[in-house]
């Protein structure tokens, strides 16, 4: 029988793009998803001809990939459609190996786009659309705010459980700014202390503002193609060395312990897979929709004992300059998020696999790990990529 | 055939004033919010219990709603002592002198012309 480290390096990411980055106005969200693939198709040196597998999804409209491969022209063999929230682009990856592997298809297209900034259909006629949408959940009445109010009260537990303070939290803003100030696709930017996160705006405690992920616009895409042919288009191949994907709830009632989530499973898939440790990883992308994701899926993903996460992105440590290079495009924090952000991870990723960071190259990275969070810590996914040197 | 489900069962005994978990018999373990099945097991034999009505607040956020809307307010999520966890509403209490691991017991109330659950303090339990 076949087994999943059979995947390993069978894989490549080939070309990524991102366009219309924070405020695109007088887009739709199909504008940019197409916008965004066809830099990606480019970018790989390939054509729209190439493309025969197509992975994407929107929060907007169910059958999201009829629209986009009618808007494309294309007649993919291989369709992937999953929508888990935030979490899915870097989904979209396994199936993706796996159709590439099989012959299925030869060059998968994963693409999002998201006008939630300044879209008629923005972040709150979205809402209101979903909640009239939504079958009686048990929780609604209690009006939670939601997602911020879920990752809040994880948050809550976290620092009541072990001992995470406030300022933890807020190094992860922090840093995730510092690193947005060497972006210039990054929305937000400047300085930002701790005592700022701590005296921003409260918004559902422990969380001030800068504690939540940005509301902006934007298209993502990238272009996978199996290893062999890899090798012989425009960019240094990124590889997808490991990947897994995990699920255990849909409302955070649900979840069994606040403080560990589903990227404990995720992960767990993705480095064996890979053949991996977490002390092999040089760079990181952790979906950061809020300060406290981040320090959940360090330690979920082993990077640092259950409970430590806060200390650990303490000190400088995941800022650049630092010993872990995380989240370096700015993250969703102060970058960009235009709704399900999972996308920009694979991107920002492969960029820096690439040595394409400009100023925010974090060094030689040969191994980098991108992961998705989705809902309110419902579906997480991890992918592990690395260079030739990795294989 | 079908039966009714368990959603409309418990919404219609939530109006009548009545707040019931399930429970399944051949695994004693409880269930809530309701399903067809038990979650995990698959069990088939779920009843409807009533629930002691006591717990404690397992973690809670106080949203920072603006004062013409109506003020900041709480979410609460509460460990039943039967085991399943809820997300609920804390009444009587200052925001701010919400404590993780504080007793609570339930009382069905009203919210916006909806059946709720909330809880209040429980003081010796």
């Amino acid at each position: 029988m076949a087994k999943p480290s059979d995947l390993r390096g069978k894989a490549a990411v080939v070309g990524v793009a991102t366009y219309g980055s924070g405020e695109a106005p007088g887009n739709t969200e199909m504008d940019l998803a197409v916008k965004a693939s066809k830099l990606a198709i480019e970018d790989a040196g390939l054509t729209l001809a190439d493309i025969d597998g197509i992975a994407t999804c929107s929060t907007s409209n169910a059958m999201w990939p009829l629209s986009v491969i009618e808007h494309l022209g294309i007649k993919p063999s291989f369709i992937e459609g999953t929508c888990i929230g935030g979490s899915s682009f870097v989904e979209h990856m396994l199936p993706a190996a796996m159709a590439l592997e099989y012959g299925i298809c030869n060059a998968v297209l994963v693409c999002y786009g998201s006008v939630q900034r300044t879209g008629e259909m923005d972040r709150k006629a979205m809402a209101k659309a979903r909640a009239t949408m939504a079958a009686y959940d048990y929780e609604t009445v209690y009006s939670p705010p939601m997602p911020v109010g879920a990752y809040a009260m994880a948050a809550q537990r976290h620092m009541h459980q072990y001992g995470t303070t406030r300022e933890n939290l807020a190094e992860v803003a922090v840093a995730a700014r510092k690193w947005a100030n060497l972006n210039p696709e990054a929305f937000m930017q400047g300085d930002l202390s701790v005592q700022d996160v701590l005296d921003a705006r409260p918004v559902s405690s422990p969380f001030t503002v800068r504690d939540c992920c940005l509301v902006t616009d934007g298209g993502g895409a990238f272009v996978m193609t199996r290893a062999d042919r890899a090798k012989d288009l425009k960019k240094k191949p990124v590889y997808m060395l490991g990947a897994g994907t995990a699920s255990w709830h849909q409302k955070i009632t649900n979840l069994p312990d606040l403080t560990v989530t589903c990227a404990s499973q995720s992960g767990k898939e993705a480095f064996a897979m890979a053949g991996m440790t977490p002390a092999e990883v040089q760079h990181l992308m952790l979906y950061d929709a809020f300060t406290i994701n981040p320090v959940l899926f360090l330690e979920d993903l082993g990077f640092c004992p259950k409970g430590e996460g806060g200390r650990f992105v303490s000190d400088g440590r995941i800022a650049p300059g630092g010993s872990l290079p995380l989240n370096t495009n700015g993250g969703g924090l102060s970058c960009v998020h235009p709704g399900m952000y999972g996308v920009y991870t694979v991107i920002e990723s492969v960029q820096q696999l690439r040595g394409e960071g400009g100023a925010r190259q974090a060094g030689q990275i040969d191994v980098s790990l991108a992961h998705g969070n989705g809902g309110v810590l419902s579906s997480q996914c991890t992918a592990i990529l690395g260079t030739d040197a990795a294989l | 055939m079908s039966e009714i489900g368990k959603e409309k069962e418990f919404r219609e005994a939530m109006a009548a004033g009545k707040w019931r978990i399930q429970k399944s018999p051949s695994t004693d373990a409880y269930v809530y919010y309701p399903r067809e099945i038990a979650p995990g097991t698959g069990a088939d034999d779920l009843e409807w219990v009533e629930p002691s009505g006591l717990g404690t607040i397992y973690t809670y956020t106080v949203v920072n709603r603006r004062a013409e809307q109506g003020g900041p307010f709480n979410v609460i999520m509460v460990d039943l002592d039967e085991g399943p966890r809820m997300m609920s509403r804390l009444e009587g209490v200052e925001n701010d002198a919400i404590e993780i691991g504080a007793r609570v017991k339930a009382r069905l109330s009203e919210i916006g012309g909806q059946p709720a659950v909330v809880f209040d303090l429980a003081t010796g339990a």
